[in-house]
């Protein structure tokens, strides 16, 4: 159904240095050229192959433009109804303890439909790890206004620029879960050029060893980009989202827990 | 084993323990709370998983995720929350995870009231969610035939991969009757969890549970296929209980409560001299139209009774074909139809068919 990658042949006198993750299947994804999607995807698959956790972890995927990442990472997964991964994660997580279990959403999943859900399994301190991407616009149905568009932003459902007298301000998710004591980690961190990947590759492993360590609930909030439905070049999406975005939704902690600042210390 | 003297809901609530639930996700409502108290008391002293969800929609997608992991795992509700757990019924569906749920309906619509209720007959039987399917639907008439179909619920969920509702009311579920309960099952250890469930992929391919088919082709073919099942279980699982129908003139078609009311009429209606038998509906899908089709050309009239304004009685009316007359009698938002209300009805019946 899907197109595949072939495995490359590593000559015998070369050291492989840089391999495919085990937790990636190889199949060719979907996204559109520039999405930040396949990015993400590759930093939690290296993360749960240098924890040698793959045989152990269950991932919820969202609906959104994400809604098939189960045909892409490499281990056991379910698809959730719009904006119920942190429920459902909550019910596989609590009959399987020992099992690492995270989702995937999008701003629409995690901040709009799904808010009650977040909030209480944060609230729980549900012992799962959420990646929520942020790119500020509905990207699957093609560009409407999402809880975390910026004002003035144009959108298919904002012709005239998102006016927060009648829709609201944008919603800052790593800030909000952060005043509950559930959370055991919560942060924001972008993939807009390499040093932000590189940290947000650190991130995402801090939230799934403050699972593994029992600590709470932990999530990365990304912020990422839709060219497609910004109508931009890739590169120029990455430094939209570094001018506008990065200003409204500051990178960083929101929320380190003592014991995840000992795990982080302790590393 | 011994009788004891059972409230409904705590019931029920036990004999799902009994049957082997791991896992409870609730949220409390009139009149099933006492579902979800017993549950929460109990299941944690077994060491088995309670919790309160922040909604009917977050407990069913719990529910969701329990059983995709491969657990045995229920909620419980009342009609408006049933109504909110809606959309997870069509993914449990489509996604062929085993769950149960319970509905002690309560009379509606809209907040309605507390009182006991069939109204969500439409809902449960036809109407479960968006998509075609149906929920494999279980209604009792007493304390001890709730905890019986509780523990078959568990086992029709996992034999079929699907969702099993388990309708009753208020009255069941306050009512104290002496019942037995089964003996207690072992739980089933999590590394005996089926091989499709997301128990993680180690040594073999990773599993996916989903029920999103992109395609018309894709999504026919899944179609066909839970059409095919349900084809089965109407095969295998029809239930029903008749009262003296072998000789009767007339034919009282009644599920829950109100049939265990109606098994007081036939004997009343006998005392009286009219020949009247009962077909009480225990599985109200798949229904027993079959059965009331042989049924119908043996009686002269049917009458149908419910506590709603006349929902079965378009599934008792598809099964009969016109072969013979088919009355109803009903009571909408809380009362209980009487045998003295219902003796009249027949006997109108009996004068309207020549009787």
């Amino acid at each position: 159904m899907t197109m595949e990658t072939k495995e490359a042949q590593i000559p015998a006198d070369m050291e492989l240095v840089y391999a495919y993750p085990e937790s990636l299947t190889k199949a060719h994804t979907h996204y559109c050229p520039g999405c930040t999607h396949g990015v993400i995807h590759r930093l939690i698959a290296e993360v749960v192959d240098e924890l040698g956790v793959r045989e152990r972890t269950i991932g919820i995927a969202p609906v959104g433009c994400s809604v098939l990442a189960y045909y892409y990472f490499n281990m056991d997964f379910a698809e959730a109804a719009h904006g119920r991964a942190p429920a459902m994660a909550t019910g596989i997580k609590r009959v399987s303890p020992d099992k690492v279990v995270f989702t995937y959403q999008g701003d629409g999943d995690l901040a709009a439909i799904g808010t009650a859900e977040i909030i209480h399994a944060a609230n729980r301190g549900e012992l799962f790890t959420t990646i929520f991407v942020n790119n500020a616009i509905y990207g699957m149905t093609g560009g409407q206004m999402a809880p975390t568009t910026l004002e003035g932003q144009v959108t298919t459902s904002s012709p005239t620029g998102r006016d927060v007298e009648m829709a609201g301000w944008p919603i800052r998710m790593a800030e909000l879960l952060a005043g509950l004591p559930g959370v055991a980690y919560a942060t924001r961190q972008a993939v807009l050029d390499v040093p932000g990947i590189r940290r947000t590759k650190k991130a995402i492993k801090l939230a799934f060893q403050a699972q593994l360590a029992g600590l709470g609930f932990s999530m990365v909030e990304i912020i990422s980009t839709c060219n497609t439905n910004w109508h931009m070049g890739p590169v120029e999406a990455l430094e939209w989202a570094k001018e506008h975005m990065v200003n409204y939704f500051p990178v960083g902690d929101t929320k380190v827990s003592d014991a995840v600042n000992a795990l982080k210390g302790g590393k | 084993m011994t009788k004891e003297l059972w409230e409904g809901n705590a019931a029920i609530a036990e004999a799902a323990i009994r049957a082997g639930l791991e896992a409870f996700f609730g949220y409390p409502i009139t009149p099933q709370t006492e579902v979800l108290e017993h549950f929460s008391k109990r299941l944690p002293e077994l060491g088995r998983v309670f919790l309160q969800a922040e909604s009917e929609i977050a407990s069913i997608n719990m529910v969701y995720g329990a059983a995709c992991a491969g657990a045995r795992v229920m909620t419980s509700s009342s009609s408006p929350g049933v109504s909110l757990m809606q959309e997870g019924f069509s993914y449990i569906a489509c996604s062929e995870v085993p769950a149960v749920v319970t509905n002690i309906m309560r009379g509606g619509p809209g907040l309605g009231n507390v009182q006991p209720a069939q109204s969500d007959y439409f809902q449960a039987v036809k109407s479960a969610g968006h998509g075609d399917f149906h929920m494999i639907v279980l209604a009792p008439s007493n304390v001890q035939e709730a905890i019986d179909l509780m523990v078959l619920a568990f086992d029709l969920a996992e034999k079929y991969r699907t969702i099993v509702m388990f309708v009753a009311d208020g009255s069941i579920g306050q009512m104290m009757e002496p019942a037995e309960m089964p003996p207690m099952r072992p739980v089933r250890p999590a590394s005996e969890r089926p091989e499709w469930a997301l128990t993680g992929a180690q040594g073999r391919e990773h599993n996916i549970i989903t029920s999103l088919y992109l395609g018309a082709e894709n999504m026919e073919r899944v179609n066909l296929r839970l059409q095919a099942k349900l084809r089965e279980i109407e095969k295998n699982e029809v239930r029903w209980k008749e009262y003296q129908t072998e000789d009767a003139d007339l034919l009282l078609v009644a599920f829950g409560t109100v049939g265990r009311v109606c098994q007081t009429v036939v004997r009343e209606a006998r005392q009286s001299g009219l020949k009247v038998g009962l077909l009480r509906p225990i599985t109200l899908w798949p229904f027993p139209g079959q059965r009331i089709a042989e049924l119908a050309t043996q009686v002269k009239g049917i009458l149908t009774v419910e506590m709603n304004a006349g929902q079965m009685l378009e599934d008792v009316r598809l099964a009969v074909e016109g072969r013979c007359p088919v009355r109803f009698y009903g009571r909408m938002g809380g009362p209980i139809p009487l045998p003295d209300e219902i003796l009249p009805e027949l006997k109108k019946l009996y004068a309207a068919v020549g009787g």
